[in-house]
């Protein structure tokens, strides 16, 4: 009965070959429902809205922060290498170019993957095992699309700008650290650091980035909506879906750079 | 303490459950379970922990499946319902939850205005805060309606997630272990919330619970969970007067004999 929770698959004990292949089944099955659940209406915009600020406007101050010392602390261990060669007119661009393609949307996918995948994985965990998505849900109200739609969507739409607030922050970071050294203004700054990056840096960062806030909220959501066990399965669901972000995003960090390097060349 | 009027038995069904099968692994919690819940009355079911009561009102409302089995409920057979309809069914069946399960991050307000405004959108504001007011004021707690549920004691708690199952005006209401956990005088006041939502909204009440004096107080009929089966069924004193060696224990723990 399509209906009905998972449960039945608790009847039978699978090989460790049959788990695996359910586990996947399932989450195909989740993000499924969710391409299904996000787009038809009722839409659930005030829900989104709330997401949007948690996910977004809530991350800015540890974005923020490790943006700046990232590309204060990139240029200083750059500077030395480039000197070498006389080359310390090129760090803004070096800096622009590694900040936008790289740096900002890896960094800004491992914190989020830290502080809104945790947070999401919790906040379901503990919603499931108190019982509360099976309040929406005999309630006639669809708890799926209230929230996992809304929080896959909401970080979906706020990396791409958490990512370019990073580089931003980075580049002020790498400005502070060549204008005390080399003394160069920051239009120059900025006018060599932006003539390095391309459209397809752009739009490379915009696709890794929503990539990403995918990623980290469709874990997020898949592992507190089928936690189970209590507290235990709360902490497990809160972990889980921090590991698994994480390394789904070098993952995917890895098999972008190869495509975008194909377009590159 | 007065036993409630029994259940005119040749009123309409509102459930029928037929040769109902469930089991979780080889754990098995209801084998060949039978029982009718008719219109108007609240029927207690009696058992120990454990022993598939919470499963039964969870199969009712679609969030567990039958192995094998009928249910019908209000006409729809559970087994081959779709999601549409069971949907709608839902609308008209009320689920009280054992520990509340009032949405945390939200207040009173929010909570009981959640499943109104999703399944009720031609209401307006106005109706919806009358709507609220008229259910708190019918639970007692209308002074707690901007507060959050961290704030409430576990009394208040449950008179709020009664409230909240009422927003829809359900003609059947599942409480799943209604008092448990509460003080005999705060399980004294659900008890007669209980029987005020039976007579004030005409629900018919299927009451999940192992405390006897809810069972006595707020059951029209009780029907005794052993052995995997309803094969204990009549009115609270039929079952506890019979002498039977399965129910006496319960009795005799409960009013401490």
């Amino acid at each position: 009965m399509g209906v009905m929770n998972q449960e039945s698959n608790q009847n039978q004990t699978p090989s460790r070959f049959g788990r695996a292949f359910i586990a996947l089944y399932n989450v195909f099955n989740f993000i499924g429902r969710f391409f299904k659940e996000a787009f038809l209406p009722p839409y659930e915009f005030k829900e989104l809205m709330k997401q949007c600020y948690e996910i977004g406007y809530r991350s800015a101050l540890l974005i923020s922060t490790t943006g700046f010392i990232t590309g204060l602390v990139f240029t200083k261990q750059s500077r030395p290498s480039l000197s070498e060669f006389g080359a310390t007119s090129w760090l803004p661009s070096l800096v622009g170019i590694a900040l936008l393609r790289t740096l900002a949307p890896l960094l800004t996918g491992l914190i989020a993957a830290g502080k809104v995948g945790s947070s999401i994985g919790a906040e379901l965990g503990s919603m499931k095992v108190s019982e509360q998505i099976d309040a929406m849900e005999v309630s006639a109200t669809n708890p799926f699309k209230f929230l996992v739609a809304t929080r896959v969507l909401a970080a979906t739409i706020t990396m791409p700008i958490l990512t370019f607030y990073t580089a931003m922050v980075g580049m002020l970071g790498a400005l502070l650290n060549v204008s005390v050294n080399e003394g160069t203004s920051a239009t120059t700054f900025f006018q060599s650091a932006l003539e390095s990056i391309t459209f397809l840096d752009i739009i490379a960062s915009t696709i890794k980035a929503i990539l990403f806030g995918f990623t980290i909220a469709i874990v997020g959501c898949y592992q507190g909506y089928n936690s189970s066990k209590g507290t235990e399965g709360v902490g497990k669901a809160a972990n889980s879906a921090v590991v698994t972000a994480m390394f789904l995003i070098f993952i995917e960090e890895v098999i972008c750079v190869q495509i975008f390097s194909l377009f590159n060349s | 303490m007065e036993s409630k009027p029994k259940t005119d038995l040749s009123t309409e069904k509102v459930i029928e459950i037929r040769n109902l099968n469930k089991a979780f692994g080889d754990y098995r919690v209801l084998e060949s379970a039978s029982l009718d819940l008719h219109k108007g009355e609240n029927l207690v079911v009696l058992g120990k922990s454990g022993t598939g009561k919470s499963v039964l009102i969870k199969i009712i409302v679609g969030l567990l499946s039958p192995d094998s089995g009928h249910v019908n409920v209000l006409g729809q057979s559970i087994e081959t319902i779709s999601y549409a309809d069971l949907l709608e069914l839902r609308l008209r069946v009320g689920f009280s939850f054992q520990n509340s399960a009032l949405y945390d991050s939200m207040t009173v307000r929010d909570n009981l205005e959640f499943p109104l405004v999703r399944n009720r959108r031609d209401m307006g504001r106005k109706e919806v805060d009358a709507l609220v007011e008229e259910m708190l004021e019918a639970v007692g707690l209308l002074q707690a309606i901007n507060q959050m549920p961290s704030e409430l004691s576990g009394g208040q708690r449950k008179r709020i997630g009664i409230a909240r199952t009422l927003m829809l005006k359900p003609e059947i209401m599942l409480y799943d272990e209604p008092t448990a956990g509460l003080d005999p005088i705060t399980s004294k006041e659900i008890n007669k919330l209980i029987n005020d939502v039976q007579a004030r909204y005409h629900t018919s009440a299927i009451i999940i619970t192992h405390d006897l004096t809810c069972a006595k107080e707020v059951g029209n009929r009780v029907a005794m969970l052993v052995e995997r089966r309803f094969d204990r069924q009549g009115t609270f004193d039929d079952i506890f007067n019979a002498g039977d060696a399965q129910a006496q224990p319960f009795f005799d723990y409960n009013f401490i004999r």
